[in-house]
């Protein structure tokens, strides 16, 4: 009468598939039943189904001896190939347990056109697709730059509403906390430069023209790109995460309902702080960087302190170094926009913050370098 | 005072304490096997702080939670890992790992503690979702359904591995009441048909009532539990006033101090 049997696993665990006298299906359950040993093969009960289609399937577990999801799980896959096939199910002897599981698992029909169906839309709509993200990517940004610029506007008219105490901690995060990662990377970028000019300069006897080398490249661009470049990994990135879990967390919704503008509350306190302190940093990191190369000077050149300072001095005019604390203020207005317009527009789930941060930094970096770029150009056409 | 073995779970002078803060003192209870138990407490009593110290999430100050006679609380790293696989945890606000499709959510601990295969994993996390009534639903990411059904699918991942012991953290905060009503009949139901222990931290008076057999009542002002016993029978015999309070909704004992 058995028509195929799965073999015994560890415990004794087996599926019979059987048939009596008036063709019904009889799937026997024996055996102790754990999640652990895996699910039995259904294929068994799916060819007996298909062989010869009974009216009815009957389920016998008068040797089952312990049970839990794994078969309930079984139970209820051979009750969906019995629906499929429009063949009539009858519990049995299954125990109270599984049959009040199945019950639950049934009491809620799937609702209409919840499922997913996974196909892939063909190129053309995929392109259209990415074509409108775009856009509305842009039309996002646009729509950010306005309220920014209508927000300051508030701010300058002192009508904009945030706190002072924001304002101070931001200043403090963006500031006086950036000094060590600041001081450290400055010295060694003034370091590098000299080294290097110093290997070249060397061989035409002109030693004395690293300090030269140094102060310019320091405070013409080196200086502020590396402060915006450190500023855009540490402050940019942080407003862009702060301001994505506030949004996920529905914080932003309710300054909205309570009629605070995000951006006067939280963007324009962290615009304001980075746009003080980008300056300051820059010119810190200028200093620190002709340091730096007085170093090297001073160690690998017949350069002495005073030679090297009193070359640097004749080097540097104060145009240039308006030059550079005018770029590092645009930076700064560049990352803390960037930073919170990622935040603002973040998704809202864990990793879609996470692509915030991330976004927030990449953008920042290369609207920095874009943005200095186009100021070499400028400068070289005007002349300075 | 509850003995080595007398329960499921048991807590043994427990002291929770934040730094110098003392959240809760000298807790002492065990909760049966195959039984539904509930902490109840007003908001800030301590409830969800006990239900973390009995998950190891947080180190007591004193005292030691024992699962049958294993001490957890002086237990190594991987012989907790050991206990807590079989413990499912559903917490306040779902928790479902938001970059994961609900049928994957419910995989995870299936795949890593089984194994099943691929196919097979996909079955049990489809009946799994059927049974908390996210028929359907595989294929939807936690930001795309709603809070209740987070919390079920919560649920769902709780139960992937078969649990023996099932944690509820506020159940039914977020439900309306129908599904708050669904949800207890669903944990009376595992209860009765896996024979699952259940501990429910809770503050709905109607979920107290339809499904504890047990339950323990703290008081923030006394700093520990001052009732013990059935829901039903702490209703109808406690002669403490602020237990009394609590489960009338304040309705029936005039108040005898101003925050009781």
């Amino acid at each position: 009468m058995s028509l195929a049997a799965e073999p015994a696993s560890r415990d004794g665990r087996e599926v019979t598939v059987g048939r009596r006298d008036d063709g019904t299906l009889v799937v026997r359950l024996a055996g102790a039943w754990r999640l652990a040993d895996g699910l039995p093969a259904i294929e068994p009960v799916e060819r007996a189904l298909a062989e010869r289609p009974p009216k009815t399937v009957v389920f016998d577990a008068r040797g089952l001896a312990a049970w839990d999801t794994s078969a309930v799980t079984f139970v209820e896959e051979v009750a969906e190939l019995c629906e499929a096939r429009k063949i009539r199910v009858e519990p049995g002897d299954l125990p109270h347990g599984i049959r009040d599981l199945i019950r639950l698992a049934r009491a809620v029909p799937e609702k209409v056109g919840a499922r997913r169906t996974r196909t892939r839309p063909p190129w053309l709509d995929r392109l259209g697709e990415r074509a409108l993200g775009v856009a509305t990517a842009v039309r996002n940004a646009v729509g950010f730059l306005g309220d920014a610029a209508l927000s300051f506007g508030r701010l300058a008219a002192g009508r904009a509403r945030y706190r002072r105490h924001d304002l101070l901690v931001v200043l403090q995060a963006a500031g006086a906390e950036a000094l060590p990662i600041v001081t450290l990377i400055s010295i060694l970028v003034g370091m590098i430069l000299a080294f290097v000019g110093a290997v070249q300069l060397e061989r035409f006897g002109a030693e004395i023209y690293v300090a030269d080398l140094v102060a310019i490249a320091m405070v013409r661009e080196m200086g502020c790109i590396m402060t915006a470049i450190i500023m855009a990994g540490r402050t940019g990135s942080g407003f862009a995460a702060e301001l994505g879990t506030m949004k996920v967390t529905q914080e932003i919704d309710a300054l909205r309902t309570l009629g605070i503008p995000p951006m006067d509350f939280l963007v324009m306190p962290r615009l304001l702080a980075l746009s003080l302190m980008m300056p300051l940093l820059c010119v810190y990191s200028d200093i620190l960087g002709i340091v730096g190369g007085g170093i090297v000077s001073a160690g690998m050149l017949d350069v002495t302190p005073v030679q090297y300072w009193n070359e640097t001095l004749q080097a540097l005019t104060l145009k240039s170094f308006f030059l550079g604390i005018g770029k590092s203020l645009v930076f700064g207005v560049l990352i803390a926009l960037t930073g919170c317009f990622r935040g603002i527009h973040s998704g809202s789930s864990a990793s879609a913050v996470g692509d915030a941060a991330t976004s927030a930094v990449v953008t920042s970096i290369v609207l920095i370098v874009v943005a200095d770029g186009l100021f070499a150009v400028v400068f070289n056409v005007l002349g300075i | 005072m509850a003995t080595n073995g007398a329960g499921h779970i048991t807590v043994k002078d427990l002291t929770m304490a934040f730094g110098s803060y003392v959240v809760m003192q000298d807790l002492n209870f065990h909760v049966r096997e195959k039984s539904i138990f509930v902490i109840m407490g007003g908001s800030g009593s301590g409830k969800s702080t006990l239900l973390r110290h009995m998950l190891g999430l947080i180190e007591p100050a004193k005292g030691s939670v024992w699962y049958r006679d294993v001490n957890f609380t002086a237990a190594d790293p991987t012989g907790r890992e050991r206990l807590l696989r079989r413990v499912g945890v559903l917490y306040q606000a779902g928790a479902l790992w938001s970059s994961m499709t609900l049928a994957e959510n419910v995989g995870l601990p299936l795949g890593e503690y089984t194994s099943l295969s691929p196919r097979e994993i996909r079955e049990v996390a489809k009946l799994k979702l059927a049974l908390v009534g996210l028929r359907g639903f595989e294929d939807y990411y936690p930001s795309e359904i709603s809070g209740g059904m987070q919390k079920r699918a919560g649920l769902a991942r709780a139960m992937a591995l078969d649990p023996e012991i099932l944690f509820f953290d506020e159940p039914s905060a977020g439900l309306d009441p129908i599904s708050s009503r669904l949800l207890d009949d669903l944990i009376k139901e595992l209860r009765d048909s896996l024979g699952t222990t259940i501990v429910v931290v809770t503050h709905e008076l109607a979920s107290i009532f339809a499904i504890g057999d047990d339950s323990i009542f703290l008081d923030p002002e006394s700093k520990t539990a001052i009732a013990h016993g059935p829901p039903k029978e702490l209703r109808a015999h406690s002669t403490d006033p602020r237990v009394r309070r609590f489960l009338t909704r304040g309705e029936e004992v005039a108040m005898e101090r101003p925050h009781g």
